[in-house]
């Protein structure tokens, strides 16, 4: 079913969403106005934008960490609060969010265990998320004992343990080094096809953003609204892609439309 | 602890208490010569340094191996403590446990309800400026009424002193979760109690341990205050107590007791290290 309909359902779809922080008081603030974004299944879509644009608002509006002031958030044809009681998302943040008196199993288990999986059951598929994210031999470490990205590696397979449709990441490799950085996006890309997940990614780098997505969604900041939305097709991508002149002219049709934005 | 790790410690230990020994006979030596003033000074020495108020450290190891007359029996001196040292024990483990479940009780209900935590926390900081010396005898006094052993309102002493830090770095390890984290559990769409039993409780126990560390030796002071200021049959108090008024006679004695109630404040300590170990750290070190 999922893979019949793939293309044809939406999996997010926004109408006309504001959010206003504080309102009727002293530090109110407009931080979404008018957002109408429509996200198809097993598309790779990323939110940029300068600071204060609202990105991470608008990701926690789809995830309903966050109500919208006005407008509809619908995920996969439901309230975005009923999408969130179903579990129809897995959420990784910047800081991968890892319970450091949990082991990496353990880590990965947690959402299995609040759904009330059994115990064999839940190792089983904490084992097939290891092999995943290609950490098998670390299973037993426990976080401080793993690089950033291998945190967040595992931050990815928590939030992919229990099969969602849709992944939502909040500048996931935001704190890691520029190489380990770009082997992440490649291994994302390589989990994005293996599973069939839809991606929405925040970000606030460029070349990150023109790599990874087939839908680049640019954010112009107070109050933030869809500035544009640039449709990216570079296929397969490796490391090599990077050096490609379609990657290139990707690259630049953000920053143009980034350059835009701050010129307002 | 790795082997090298204890004989280290064991090796601190034994220098310290040398140290100790030497500073107190060195002090007295002192002021013997000086008839207790500071060398080359009209200044007078703090603490007199004659055998009543500072007996040789000697004189007062002795008096631990020494035997006591108690009642219709002989023991020696530190088998006489160790169980008077055992009540006190007991009623230190009761007082901390239920200081422990009060303590964790009040910050989980601080963090549920914010109106609690304003209206709460001035009264617990409160409750701790009342002299636990006027505060003994009334609680004693309440439980004796009600037919209670001396026991009880001794521990409810203690749990009055231990209750304090564990509620107030309760609440604060309770609240020490990111905002991400508390998220996370939320896109889960986890109930509060799963939150507090998953996430909020686990992280809070770094500051936990060490409110519980200060909590058993406060229960340890509780008790024997208690003890002292009711005059019960038992336990270190009664023993500190029998001991200071006979102190002009056999002052080594009341050295001895002390020295046993610092033992047993020291026990307590260790057995919560051994628990936040066990809970905490066992497993968990960091590869280099």
């Amino acid at each position: 079913m999922r893979e019949n309909s793939e293309n044809l359902e939406e999996a997010v779809s926004i109408r006309a969403a504001d959010k206003v922080f504080n309102p009727d008081s002293d530090n109110e603030v407009q931080a979404l106005l008018g957002i109408d974004l429509d996200i198809k299944e097993g598309d790779f879509i990323s939110l940029i934008g300068p600071s204060g644009c609202g990105k991470s608002t608008l990701l926690r509006l789809i995830a309903d960490l966050l109500v919208p002031t006005a407008g509809e958030v619908k995920v996969f044809g439901k309230t975005a609060n009923q999408a969130r009681l179903d579990q129809d998302y897995g959420m990784v943040f910047q800081h991968s969010g890892l319970f450091d008196w949990r082991d990496v199993s353990a880590n990965i288990e947690l959402p299995l265990e609040l759904k009330g999986w059994s115990k064999a059951d839940r190792q089983a598929r904490s084992k097939e998320m290891l092999e995943l994210v290609r950490l098998e031999e670390f299973k037993d470490h426990y976080p401080r004992q793993l690089s950033g990205g291998m945190q967040q590696r595992v931050s990815i397979a928590r939030a992919l343990s229990f099969e969602p449709r849709l992944l939502l990441m909040d500048e996931p490799f935001g704190a890691l080094d520029e190489m380990t950085r770009e082997h992440m996006q490649v291994e994302l890309l390589r989990i994005w096809r293996e599973t069939g997940t839809t991606v929405v990614f925040v970000t606030h780098s460029i070349p990150e953003a023109a790599f990874l997505s087939s839908k680049v969604v640019v954010l112009s900041p107070r109050p933030g609204r869809i500035h544009s939305e640039i449709t990216v097709d570079l296929g397969d991508r490796t490391d090599q892609t990077r050096e490609d002149p379609e990657f290139f002219q990707a690259t630049t049709e953000v920053r143009e439309a980034l350059r835009a934005v701050e010129a307002g | 602890m790795t082997k090298r790790k204890a004989i280290k410690t064991a090796f601190t230990v034994i220098v310290s208490l040398v140290l100790l020994v030497l500073l107190w006979e060195g002090y007295k030596w002192m002021g013997q010569q000086t008839e207790d003033h500071w060398p080359g000074t009209q200044l007078g020495l703090p603490v007199s340094t004659d055998d009543l108020t500072m007996p040789h450290a000697s004189d007062i190891f002795n008096e631990l191996t020494d035997e006591i007359r108690a009642g219709r029996e002989t023991l020696p001196m530190t088998v006489y403590l160790a169980k008077k040292a055992a009540f006190t024990f007991l009623e230190a483990a009761i007082g901390f446990s239920l200081g422990v479940i009060v303590g964790l009780m009040l910050a989980i209900f601080m963090l549920r309800w914010r109106f609690a935590e304003k209206g709460f926390l001035p009264w617990i900081n409160v409750s701790q400026t009342v002299p636990l010396i006027a505060l003994a005898p009334i609680v004693v006094t309440w439980a004796r009424l009600q037919g209670y052993p001396d026991m009880v309102g001794i521990s409810l002493i203690a749990t009055y002193l231990t209750f304090f830090p564990v509620a107030v770095s309760g609440l604060r390890g309770l609240q020490s979760p990111d905002s991400s984290d508390v998220e996370l559990m939320r896109s889960y769409a986890a109930s509060w109690s799963s939150t507090l039993i998953k996430l909020r409780l686990p992280a809070a126990r770094p500051f936990l341990f060490p409110a519980f560390k200060l909590a058993a030796t406060l229960s340890v002071v509780g008790s024997i205050v208690g003890e002292i200021s009711i005059g019960t049959k038992t336990g270190l108090g009664r023993a500190i107590l029998d001991f200071a008024q006979r102190y002009s006679v056999w002052p080594e004695r009341l050295y001895s007791s002390v020295i046993a109630a610092s033992l047993l404040g020291l026990f307590v300590f260790g057995l919560v290290n051994a628990a936040e170990w066990f809970f905490i750290k066992r497993g968990r070190e960091v590869l280099k």
